[in-house]
């Protein structure tokens, strides 16, 4: 027997609706009711920063929020990060300093990044770090991440008028 | 960061954009988990909680009454258990051992242990019938540390299991599957000539490969009985050939779809959930899908072995090392096979030792099986040899870089356990770290030390395929069945594009599924950017051949007079006979057809890698915890195809090796149960614990490649924890001999350095 | 996880009701990320729980130099050090709030979730309990107020009574020539559970000679966060100098109960209290203006 609640949220700026239980994450309803699988489990209890997202304009851990939660708020996922012009300058970067090897924890460091660059554009390194200390990767080191980051904040930067 | 080599290649050493990686950082790129079917079916399982116990029966009957489960399995399900429970032959026991790993036999063996699964309309179903399994157990004594299980009357965890001793398989039941020996030379004599002598005993924990994305698998069961796997796996025709084997299943009858995979470090090589989704795909006719936890993933799949080692070295003043002697006992888990042979093979390779020996035990204990981890079994025998060469120098008050430098192996030279060394690059590794501004940097603080260390890995080559078709543009579609787990698309692209003339960026690499591409070993090994590599040179090379008689055609002209230069296609004597790749490609269709070349190859010619570490750590006396300041890694890869792409394995093998140094360990009770199976206590370092690494990437090209590759992935994790160990050294004044050197053991060690509390 | 009913109280009164109406049965969610964790771990289980982050009082966040902090017990981590006059007059609450798990759940985790929850090794607690914070309870029978050093009476225990919940936490303005600072031991940089942790608050004379009060506060070495009168002892009316702060920490060490487990043993658990109490009484000056 469901007892399963009607919610209506603005995911990545679309007015969407979904059926959800009361238990049901935030993560499980993206991934598995809406098919977007970008956020990523790791470890479902809000130890790795794969499944982050963005809610009402905080980072947070999509394993650690109810679905229900959701109802007239905004959520912001690695969907909605590039744009009809292209890829954010935090993914290009990721790309030209090869900040990702398997990928699996890319879209949670990319949606961290940007919260962090969107509320200080010009970071230090160590400020960068400490901010992703919440997002694990076991392939890079962190090293090409944290240059991506920088970088990016540079790009960022420019192009502001 | 490349150390400087003259220019030799157009696309080679240059850092092109990743094929893959726009889906990648999209958000695009689907992994296993990520997977959805109509009519799906969830799968769960039911894991021991003893870590020793009999089996005595399995009532699955409650759960299979659940309304919404479909289907429940145990080890009686799988063909091949029942089959072999009989042969002792080599190949049937470890096809049990495989089989009682994928789900239990008479014995639960370990906490975490698959002893049943289940398969449901949804996770929650699943969850809830695994609770009405009635099991009944007797547990029994569980061995959960290696000196224990090998002490006479210690419980057995296999009653039929025969000792192998030396080469020989005696009548001695006991936990240790095996102990075999390296010598050369007179060891005795050598202890004699020496004017010091440094002996130590250490103890080391185990570790997991931590990779971020847990273990899936998916299958589904066509009416005519050809079976399709989807799974994130290091090997797609490893996963076919196992589930062949237990699902007594031709391979012809299997396909298995290797999606995209968040890491595997050699964890995923072995099949843990894809047999139990097909047997459940079959009993249900439904596509099922299985997941794993984190903490399942810690207590179910195969971490690397804890150990218990001893090194004892004689130098003489000179700086020879005149002897050594290594022992290495390493927790093979529930099932004989851990890595203690590479163990046993790396720990002295770095040196030209004249009198050596090398004792190895594989003993089972009642642990997860262990599996490979990144240069398997190297990093700890190299944390006992490097820390134990570290005193000697420094009872000898040598520079412990210049004294590898008297001691390193170079080509000639043989290795304790027999082969003898090609063409290699150790000593350009420590002239680089001894030549490199760090290692002459002022420490500047109190509490600060500096440490080296070396590591070897002898890489792997084997069988490959890919073929190669021209588009009509000019671009050519490569296909490929090496999984990507780190950036071997675009190397291998990189290595086609470099035979053909063309960029990177024309090159169109897939890696596809079993019945797509010829025979393709693991993605492991640090065999892919040489073996794939190799299979698309050769598959360039028949492009590039046939595409010279096509031009030789089209000009009527004898073939010999055609050459390919720069991409472009042109006549030896008649400067006005060119054209350019894409202009060739394009008249294919009219002048006779469409080209693919193809190759697949067993790859020989493998060149071994060695590294050189340099960290500096600071310790806070006071708590025992340890930062660490600087970092930089020295690395022979041959020749680095994509810079950017090695320089991220050597990190990352850096950064794992900090974390096996510092802080992660498997934490067991009394009961040889998992204490901390959680991201929050098994503790991996965060982007808060590491500085930049600095990378050096030395070029000694390895002559059986043509473009003188050699792996580059694994040796890395090998150097780390003993030169931390070292920094620590020199930082505090004591020698640490466990891993992890976490805060509590460095104060332990303080504190018995100083006998006493402070 | 197992289902259970979400609610959301909008006021003080009806979620007293909604939790009443279930006891045990029933908890708060507020930043969820304690509760969401052990719920889908089945170290608890729940029929309903109640959302207080739409209660105006439990989403205070106001300061005043006289009156002190209102801090309701749904605001999160982050709106505490954002805000700049708490941060200014509080930093030894901000020590805490910045450190809690990462940034992600300093998105979600609250202060007053990090006190219900009332493990040994929560980092907000001490922080505090060195403030002088009281609890406002509200519950079937009105309103009362609970010193934070006697909210938490074992591990995951409080005082709280079926149909009650902590509204907010009422912190009294900080003294002049005072300072508090919270410090912990954790093996890694962030991410972990302490293993020691000790806050710390002083209050010094006009010539910032001597101690006219100090607090010590320890986590991590007893059944619940631990307020350590001994230490007070040791520094009211001393000098500062390094003999009171040796003594306090002496004191605390003495005080605190820890035990072995996978994350420390004893011995280095008592040895860490001494050590961070001294540091953190050191922090603790430097922030009074003295040290």
């Amino acid at each position: 027997m469901s007892n399963k609640t009607h919610v209506q949220a603005r995911i990545n700026g679309e007015d969407t609706e979904f059926l959800c239980e009361p238990q049901q994450s935030l993560l499980e309803v993206l991934r598995d009711t809406l098919g977007m699988t970008g956020t990523k489990e790791g470890c479902n209890d809000g130890n790795c920063g794969a499944c982050s997202v963005v809610l009402n304009g905080r980072l947070v851990d999509s394993c650690l929020v109810l679905a229900v939660e959701t109802e007239g708020k905004s959520v912001d996922t690695i969907e909605g990060v590039a744009g009809p012009q292209g890829l954010h300058p935090l993914q290009q970067k990721f790309l030209e300093e090869a900040a990702l090897q398997c990928g699996i924890c890319t879209p949670g460091f990319i949606v961290a990044a940007k919260a962090l660059l969107e509320r200080e554009p010009n970071p230090s390194e160590q400020r960068v770090r400490l901010w992703l200390a919440g997002n694990l990767c076991r392939c890079t080191g962190y090293d090409k991440i944290v240059r991506a980051v920088l970088g990016a904040a540079k790009v960022m930067e420019a192009k502001k008028p | 960061m490349t150390t400087s080599t003259p220019k030799k290649y157009d696309v080679i050493g240059t850092r092109p954009i990743r094929h893959d990686g726009v889906e990648k950082v999209t958000g695009r790129a689907k992994y296993g988990a990520d997977l959805q079917l109509p009519g799906l079916l969830y799968g769960k399982v039911l894991r021991s909680p003893h870590a020793h116990a009999r089996i005595r029966s399995i009532d699955t009957s409650a759960a299979e009454a659940l309304p919404g489960v479909k289907a429940v399995v145990t080890g009686s399900d799988i063909p091949a258990a029942s089959d072999t429970v009989q042969s002792l032959g080599e190949t049937a026991v470890r096809m049990r051992y495989l089989s009682n790993n994928v789900l239990a036999g008479d014995k639960a063996l370990y906490k975490g242990q698959a002893i049943a699964a289940v398969a449901a309309v949804n996770v929650n179903v699943a969850e809830e019938a695994l609770a009405l399994i009635k099991v009944d157990y007797q547990p029994l004594p569980p061995v959960i540390n290696v000196m224990d299980a090998i002490k006479d009357g210690a419980p057995l965890l296999h009653e039929d299991m025969l000792t192998q001793e030396l080469g020989k398989r005696t009548d001695k039941h006991s936990n240790i599957a095996n102990h075999f020996q390296f010598k050369k030379g007179d060891l005795e004599a050598g202890l004699q000539k020496a004017d010091v002598i440094v002996e130590r005993e250490f103890n080391t924990a185990s570790v997991h490969q931590g990779y971020i994305e847990t273990h899936n698998g998916t299958a589904l069961w066509s009416s005519d009985g050809n079976l399709t796997i989807w799974c994130s796996t290091q090997g797609s025709f490893m996963v076919r050939s196992q589930l062949a084997q237990l699902l007594m299943v031709p391979e012809s009858k299997i396909k298995v779809v290797p999606m995209e995979i968040g890491g595997g470090f050699g964890g995923k090589i072995s099949v843990y959930l894809e047999p139990l989704a097909a047997l459940l795909a079959r009993k249900t006719g439904h596509p099922v899908k299985l997941t794993m936890s984190r903490a399942e993933v810690f207590e179910g799949t195969g971490p690397t072995p804890g150990t218990h080692m001893k090194v004892k070295m004689g130098a003489n003043k000179e700086g020879r090392i005149t002897a050594a002697q290594v022992s290495l006992y390493y927790e093979a888990g529930a099932f004989p096979g851990s890595p203690v042979n590479a163990g046993a093979m790396c720990a002295l390779a770095p040196y030209n030792l004249e009198n050596a020996q090398v004792d190895g035990y594989d003993v089972v204990v009642n642990k997860p099986k262990a599996a490979a981890y990144r240069a398997p079994g190297s990093t700890q025998s190299a944390m006992a040899v490097e820390t134990v060469i570290d005193e000697v120098c420094e009872k000898l008050k040598i520079d412990p870089l210049e004294f590898r430098l008297l001691n390193g192996a170079k080509e000639g030279d043989r290795r304790v356990d027999g082969p003898t060394f090609g063409r290699i690059g150790y000593l350009e590794t420590v002239r680089a770290a001894l030549a490199h501004p760090h290692y002459k940097t002022p420490l500047g603080g109190p509490h600060r030390g500096r440490g080296v260390a070396s590591g070897f890995w002898f890489n792997a080559g084997g069988q490959s395929s890919c073929y190669i078709s021209v588009n009509a543009d000019g671009t050519v579609s490569l296909v490929e069945g090496s999984v990507d787990i780190g950036g071997t698309r675009v190397s291998v692209a990189m290595q086609a594009a470099e035979v053909l003339g063309l960029p990177a960026e024309a090159v169109k690499p897939t890696v596809v599924d079993t019945d797509s591409v010829g025979y393709t070993w693991v993605t492991g090994g640090s065999s892919t950017t040489l073996k794939t590599g190799l299979a698309a040179y050769e598959a360039a090379q028949d492009v590039k051949r046939q595409l010279l008689e096509r031009a030789a055609k089209i000009w009527e002209t004898p073939v010999e007079n055609i050459e390919l230069v720069k991409g472009v296609f042109r006549s030896k004597h008649d400067p006005a006979l060119k054209l350019t790749f894409a202009e060739l490609a394009g008249k294919l269709l009219a002048t006779g057809g469409p080209v693919t070349g193809s190759a697949s190859v067993d790859a020989k010619g493998v060149g071994p890698a060695f590294a050189t570490h340099i960290v500096d750590v600071e310790v806070d006396p006071e708590t025992g915890k340890t930062q660490i300041l600087r970092y930089t890694a020295v690395q022979d890869a041959g020749t680095a195809i994509h810079p950017s792409y090695v320089e991220g394995q050597i990190q990352g093998g850096v950064a794992q090796g900090i974390g096996w140094a510092l802080n992660e360990e498997y934490f067991f009770n009394q009961q040889g149960q998992m204490a901390n199976s959680s991201f929050l206590d098994y503790r991996m370092p965060t982007s808060l614990d590491l500085p930049l690494i600095d990378t050096v990437i030395v070029e000694v090209p390895n002559p059986g490649h043509p473009f003188g590759v050699r792996g580059v992935g694994e040796v890395p994790i090998v150097p780390p924890p003993a030169a931390i160990a070292n920094a620590i050294s020199h930082a505090l004044g004591v020698r640490m001999t466990t891993l992890p050197m976490s805060p509590g053991k460095v104060l332990e060690a303080l504190w018995k350095k100083e006998g006493g509390r402070s | 996880m197992r289902s259970f009913e979400y609610v959301q109280a909008r006021t003080v009164k009806k979620a007293v009701a909604l939790l009443a109406e279930k006891g045990e049965q029933a908890r708060v969610l507020a930043g969820g990320t304690d509760i969401i964790v052990q719920l889908r771990a089945g170290r608890r289980q729940v029929e309903r729980l109640v959302d207080i982050k739409g209660i105006p009082e439990a989403n205070v966040l106001s300061y005043n130099s006289s009156r002190g902090l209102r801090l309701g017990a749904a605001v999160p981590c982050y709106r505490i050090y954002e805000d700049k006059a708490v941060a200014r007059a509080y930093p030894g609450l901000i020590d805490a709030a910045s450190l809690i798990g990462g940034t992600q759940i300093q998105g979600r985790a609250t202060l007053g979730g990090n006190l219900c929850n009332a493990a040994p090794s929560a980092d907000g607690i001490p922080p505090l309990i060195v403030l002088g914070a009281v609890c406002v309870v509200a519950g079937p029978e009105g309103i009362r107020e609970v010193p934070v050093e006697q909210f938490c009476t074992a591990p995951g225990r409080t005082v709280l009574k079926p149909g009650e919940f902590l509204v907010s936490l009422r912190i009294p303005p900080p003294r002049p020539h005072s300072g508090a600072h919270y410090l912990r031991f954790i093996p890694r940089n962030e991410m972990d559970i302490a293993v020691a942790g000790v806050g710390a608050s002083v209050v010094l004379d006009d010539r910032g000679e001597r101690f006219l009060s100090a607090r010590v506060a320890l986590s991590s070495v007893a059944p619940t966060p631990l307020l350590v009168s001994e230490a007070e002892k040791a520094l009211v009316g001393a000098a500062v100098a390094d003999g009171a702060i040796q003594h306090a920490a002496e004191a605390a060490m003495a005080a605190s109960r820890p035990i072995n487990d996978m994350r420390g043993t004893i011995e280095q658990r008592r040895h860490l209290v001494g050590v961070l109490t001294r540091r953190a009484l050191q922090g603790a000056l430097k922030r009074a203006g003295k040290g």
